[in-house]
């Protein structure tokens, strides 16, 4: 096999081209090094191209009062203080640079008066701040990373004679290994969709960013690339996750027809004037204004309305606060019997704005529910209810670098990487995310790969990586991969899902470690020609190791915080607070670690009222951080 | 209220392969996509079909159903009579790899050909001032979800082989567009090249193109006939051209 | 169609190698070829109405109204009153022994203005010349070029039969406005003949004025809309016509038939121009 091994050494692998993997991939040649950038799907289509609301960033095109603190601030309340204190200061700090970099590589964002970006409201947020287009901007991003590839291809091309002689694009490549000589990473390993052959990279540095997980459960808003590849592919060269209970379930997601059942309905449709509503024609959002937001946000009709003109001398309205409090108040309407015919609430603009500004403001929402449901958004309210969108959790890094945490070689950005977003993240953070740690995780590559040199594969690691491809075509078993993924997806929707209780992460934990005994003998149909069923297996594999990781560290945290609710602790610890779940994998299974959160700075402490930390932390520290670190 | 959906898939590779007959289930509110994939999971295990999001977003799943280039996931099941027998075929564009996925290379390569946009040298992250509605026709372009439909249907190509050399199509028209109307674009010869690198003059403004852009981009209208005049400014407008020479001479411009 | 089977074993297009071995020239399961044939049928009864008048070289003129297939009427031979005001430079012509109709003379304009209209240029490249006759339908061809080379390079001087499609608005516009008069000459009257005239000129106006090549030099040829707000606002309204510039295309051509034949009906005697004052 090996003598036909389709093989390439660079510099740097990167997994994923999304906006952190082609952030990264910029950064790493605009360095000197050469790149291979591999993806699953075709170049372009990553899951970063159906981000819609925007990109945040304090630049203060739109209200001046906006800058790095506010945005931290916002950033640590909406993760509830459980975020890596360094990763949401460096993003905070950083983003503006990065959004307008993109600029320079040709993004055309909307734009205020003054010729700016123009900048617009989401949840949490504390001022107009997300960089936007339409309701289009992950396509915007990619777009703009995309060319801007190009142009250094273009570039490489012109002073070499060869574009593709330091970056080329593997498309519709999976990786199924990270590859390890002497404890370091060597390379990676996987085949082609396309036809199944086997490819494998030689590098002294590989940078996971793969993106999220969320096909690991039943209704998501992700595409079928979210199998948590980036997360899996961590654990197995050894390193580990931190935080994978936190599941972000967005509020709104499309509920009728079945068929699109979990498709996103943006959050700009509520920071545009939307509002939710029960069976009753309530509007129930005040009602599950929690105490630690009470100040923020308005508790009376009247006081919301007005806040969208006047945003200085009004309360934002319910319906703009974070994801976790809005979807779990739309799963307590539903359960209560208030909910729609098919599930969901109602959310509407079509009363609060003119039909021709909603077509302008949310064109592709627009879009898809006329095509998709038959619903005219401009004249009938939509429905919606919740949807798996986020996996807080992931790859356990090094602020600064990025670097995998005992995993030399190993760097990880974007979705797949955990510890930035805390217990729930805001929206516009992730686009920001992808950027400052992509380009992060790139830097970290360099250095790396500047003082660390070449580590050669050997032979014996790519005999175990392509035997391990090779298992599913010699299986005689029966089990159907699409029946398996199924009933992965029932379990974790149901009893890893927006609310959870003991004895029912308990079952999951059993039913997961069966599934897995099951998914052994799976037997694959056909050739090895761009055969999905053969797919499914790998990421398949994935996504259990996801689930069980999801699984487990949401037994041990006894709370209720940001994408984690326990029907059994409903109310947030301080001691809790102060805990990371850090998952690693023995080859058998997944066993869970409590570390100690990072203390904030002193400088980071002195950002917050005391009263507001009061909420959060334990008296003894806050005793200790006034007087801590710095 | 499911009903029974009569199909033929194309079945094969790029030197075999034919129209296989199905038939499958198909729910209220399903697409196209939704159909497929369930042969996929009951029937034809190694059916292959790209596709990404399911929402419309991404352009993976370009194929043609009764004839007609569109996207698998956009595509209502109850647009389809069900007496009907619905035919999923591949691009027939591009060459098939396999059953409903067509190697697109071509659109990558011709993407590697158009020069990148060249902000002015001086411009300093944060210090660009557009106005909306400067930026806004090249925002209609931007739109572009790279499903390749407008590629796959443009006979230039389609129905001729030989020109896919010369001929960068439509997809790559709007680029241009995009760029030569770009407030903060240093390139000045993009008009030039559109005609004499990337083929522009073999486009016959037939406007399958836009009719088929899930997208709903008038790119006929919008880019290829603005950029078929800006072409004729620069190189067939003898009034122009002299006007162009003259402003030369006396500094303007 | 005999076309099809030749194609088939010619093997480019859609049956090149490599891709799908699909044996039809399309899957299309709708009437797509009644689209190019309705164009093609119009237009085809159009030209022949409009040939056959142009060289009839007769009922042309009914004091005061002029019909758009002879105006501005610039030859010697043209029927008393109707010449243009302009003059008539051209005196009279001769071929073959033949006196050659003022209508000739004129008629290329429009004619030039519409072979190059970039609506035309589709319909007629699509119902006549099946390139392609419709969207993913194989065309006959086997060698395609396009507008690249000679002759149909020419199409990219659309922009000077544009600027003469004004000039004869121009006359037309006057012809309409002159029909405000009764068969003797004098002002403040309106007939059905002024509507009919009042009409026409006003849908070249709206077919010109949606023109492609007029939303380009009225302000699409900018790059910063900003710098010109006047020309932007221009392009706005422009913009929103050219969005109906098909509609107005055949309105148009239908108008300028109508009011010809009119003309001729009047002109001959077969109707009377009805005045309303
Ligand atoms: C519908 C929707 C709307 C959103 N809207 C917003 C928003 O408005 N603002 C915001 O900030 N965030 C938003 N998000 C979140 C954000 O889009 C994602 O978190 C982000 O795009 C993830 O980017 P990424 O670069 O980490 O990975 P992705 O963009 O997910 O890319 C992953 C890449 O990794 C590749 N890959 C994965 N596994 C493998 C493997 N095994 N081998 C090879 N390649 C592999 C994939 O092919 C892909 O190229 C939204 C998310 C969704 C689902
Ligand atoms: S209008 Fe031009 S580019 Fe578009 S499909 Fe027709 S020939 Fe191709
Ligand atoms: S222009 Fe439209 S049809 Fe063409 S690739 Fe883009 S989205 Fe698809
Ligand atoms: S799957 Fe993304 S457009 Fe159809
Ligand atoms: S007249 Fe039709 S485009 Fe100019």
């Amino acid at each position: 096999m090996s003598n036909q091994l389709e093989r390439y050494k660079y510099d740097v692998v990167i997994i994923g081209a999304g906006g952190a993997g082609l952030r990264a991939a910029v950064e790493a040649r605009e360095a000197g090094l050469s790149v291979a950038i591999v993806c699953k799907s075709l170049f372009g289509k990553a899951h970063t191209v159906m981000a819609e609301g925007g990109v945040a960033a304090s630049m203060g095109n739109v209200n001046e009062s906006d800058n790095w603190m506010v945005h931290f601030r916002d950033t640590m309340r909406g993760g509830k203080f459980l975020n890596n204190y360094r990763m949401a200061e460096l993003h905070a700090k950083e983003a503006p640079e990065r959004v307008w970099e993109l600029e320079v590589w040709g993004a055309l964002f909307d734009r205020t008066k003054e010729g700016k970006i123009s900048q617009r409201n989401f949840g949490g947020h504390e001022y107009p701040r997300l960089a936007h287009v339409g309701d289009r901007t992950g396509l915007e991003l990619i777009r703009t990373m995309q060319q801007r590839i190009v142009a250094l291809q273009q570039k490489d091309g012109r002073d070499h004679g060869d574009a593709e002689k330091f970056i080329k694009v593997f498309a519709e490549v999976t990786i199924t290994e990270i590859l390890k000589e002497n404890g370091k990473v060597s390379g990676a390993y996987g085949y082609r969709r396309e036809n199944g052959e086997e490819i494998m990279f030689e590098a002294p540095a590989v940078i996971l960013a793969t993106g999220g997980a969320g096909k690991t459960f039943k209704i998501t808003s992700n595409s079928w690339e979210g199998t948590g590849d980036g997360h899996a592919l961590a654990l197995k060269a050894g390193g580990h996750l931190i935080d994978m209970e936190f599941f972000q379930f967005h509020p709104t997601g499309m509920v009728w027809p079945p068929s699109v059942r979990g498709l996103l309905v943006t959050e700009s449709v509520r920071g545009d004037g939307g509002v939710l509503t029960n069976s009753e024609g309530k509007r129930f959002m005040f009602d599950y204004i929690p105490d630690v937001f009470k100040d923020k946000y308005a508790d009376n009709e009247a006081e919301a309305d007005r806040w969208y003109t006047d945003q200085a001398n009004n309360r934002r309205p319910p319906e703009l606060l974070p994801r976790d409090e809005v979807a779990r108040a739309i799963n307590s309407e539903i359960k209560a019997g208030r909910g729609t015919e098919h599930g969901g609430v109602y959310l509407d603009v079509s009363k609060r704005l003119p039909a021709d500004v909603i077509k302008k403001k949310l064109p592709s929402m627009w879009h898809q529910f006329y095509e998709l449901a038959g619903v005219d958004i401009t004249k009938e309210a939509m429905e919606v209810g919740p949807t798996c969108h986020y996996v807080m959790g992931g790859a356990w890094v090094e602020p600064d670098t990025a670097a995998v945490i005992d995993v030399p070689g190993l760097f990880a950005a974007g979705e797949c990487a955990g510890g930035m977003h805390g217990s729930n993240r805001l929206g516009g953070n992730s686009l920001s995310d992808l950027l400052v740690f992509g380009r992060r995780a790139g830097l970290g590559a360099v250095e790396y790969v500047k003082s660390n040199g070449a580590n050669p594969v050997t032979d014996g690691s790519v005999v175990a990586a392509a035997a391990k491809i090779e298992a599913p075509f010699n299986n005689p078993g029966s089990e159907n991969p699409y029946a398996l993924h199924h009933e992965l997806q029932e379990t974790a929707h149901n009893l890893v899902g927006i609310i959870r209780t003991k004895a029912e992460l308990e079952e999951a934990i059993a039913k997961i470690a069966d599934l897995r005994a099951r998914a052994k003998n799976i037997g694959v149909s056909g050739g090895r020609q761009f055969n999905p069923g053969f797919h499914l297996t790998f990421d398949l594999d994935n996504m259990l190791l996801i689930a069980e990781a999801a699984a487990k560290s949401a037994l041990i945290r006894e709370e209720s915080r940001g994408g984690h609710t326990r029907e059994d602790f409903p109310k947030m610890s301080p001691t809790w607070r102060q805990v990371n779940n850090i998952t690693t994998w023995n080859g058998s299974s997944i066993a869970v670690e409590q570390k100690h959160l990072p203390d904030l700075t002193k400088e980071l402490f002195g950002l917050f009222d005391i009263h507001e930390l009061e909420k959060y932390m334990t008296s003894d520290e806050l005793s200790q951080s006034r007087g801590g670190s710095n | 209220m499911a009903r029974t959906m009569k199909l033929r898939i194309f079945r094969g590779n790029s030197k075999d392969g034919g129209l296989q007959d199905v038939s499958v289930e198909a729910n209220e509110g399903e697409v196209i996509l939704d159909v497929i994939h369930r042969v996929q999971a009951e029937q034809i295990g190694d059916l292959a079909v790209r596709w990404n999001c399911k929402a419309g977003k991404c352009g993976s799943c370009s194929v043609e159903i009764n004839g007609k280039p569109r996207l698998a996931c956009m595509t209502q099941v109850a647009s389809f009579d069900e007496a009907e027998t619905v035919t999923i075929t591949p691009l027939r564009a591009f060459p098939v790899i396999k059953d409903l996925v067509t190697d697109v290379s071509f659109n990558y390569k011709k993407a590697m050909e158009v020069r990148a946009y060249e902000p002015p040298a001086d411009l300093k992250p944060g210090e660009a001032r557009m106005q909306q509605i400067d930026v806004e026709r090249s925002q209609e372009f931007r739109k572009c979800i790279e499903c390749f439909l407008c590629q796959n249907t443009c006979h230039v190509i389609r129905d001729h082989e030989e020109n896919k050399k010369s001929f960068a199509g439509p997809r790559f028209f709007i680029r241009l567009a995009e760029l030569d109307m770009h407030p903060l674009d240093t390139l000045r010869n993009r008009k030039q090249s559109a005609q004499e690198e990337h083929g522009l003059g073999m486009c016959n403004i037939t406007k399958c193109c836009t009719e088929v852009c899930p997208e709903h981009i008038r790119i006929t209208d919008n880019a290829i006939i603005p950029m078929k005049e800006r072409v004729v400014d620069v190189k067939y407008d003898p009034l122009r051209w002299l006007g162009s020479v003259i402003r030369k001479r006396e500094g303007i411009n | 169609m005999a076309i099809d089977s030749d194609t088939k074993t010619s093997k480019t297009g859609v049956f090149s190698q490599g891709r799908a071995k699909l044996a039809a020239r399309t899957y299309r399961t709708d009437k797509w070829w009644i689209q190019p044939a309705i164009t093609a049928g119009v237009l085809f009864l159009f030209i022949v109405y409009a040939t056959y008048r142009a060289f009839e070289n007769g009922k042309y003129f009914a004091a005061p109204l002029i019909s758009p297939f002879y105006s501005p009427c610039l030859a010697q031979n043209c029927v008393k009153g109707s010449t243009s005001f302009v003059g008539t430079f051209f005196g009279t012509w001769h071929v073959f022994g033949m006196t050659v109709s003022p209508s000739l003379f004129i008629l290329i304009f429009p004619l030039a203005f519409r072979m190059t209209c970039y609506y035309y240029r589709k319909s007629y490249y699509r119902s006549f010349w099946m390139s392609p006759p419709a969207c993913a339908v194989a065309e006959p061809h086997k060698k395609y070029t396009g507008e690249t080379r000679a002759p149909l390079i020419i199409q990219n001087g659309h922009r000077y039969a544009f600027y003469a499609g004004l000039v004869l608005n121009v006359f037309l516009t006057i012809d309409a406005v002159q029909a405000f008069r009764n068969a003797q000459g004098q002002w403040g009257h309106m007939s059905v003949g002024t509507l009919v005239l009042t009409a026409n000129a006003s849908f070249l106006w709206l077919y010109s004025a949606s023109c492609h090549t007029c939303r380009h030099t009225i302000g699409g040829r900018l790059r910063n809309f900003s710098a010109h707000p006047i020309r932007y606002k221009l392009w706005g309204w422009v913009s929103v016509l050219n969005h109906k510039h098909q509609e107005f295309a055949w309105i148009s051509l239908f108008g300028v038939a109508f009011a010809d034949f009119y003309v001729r009906q009047v002109s001959g005697g077969s109707i009377r121009n009805l005045y309303f004052f």
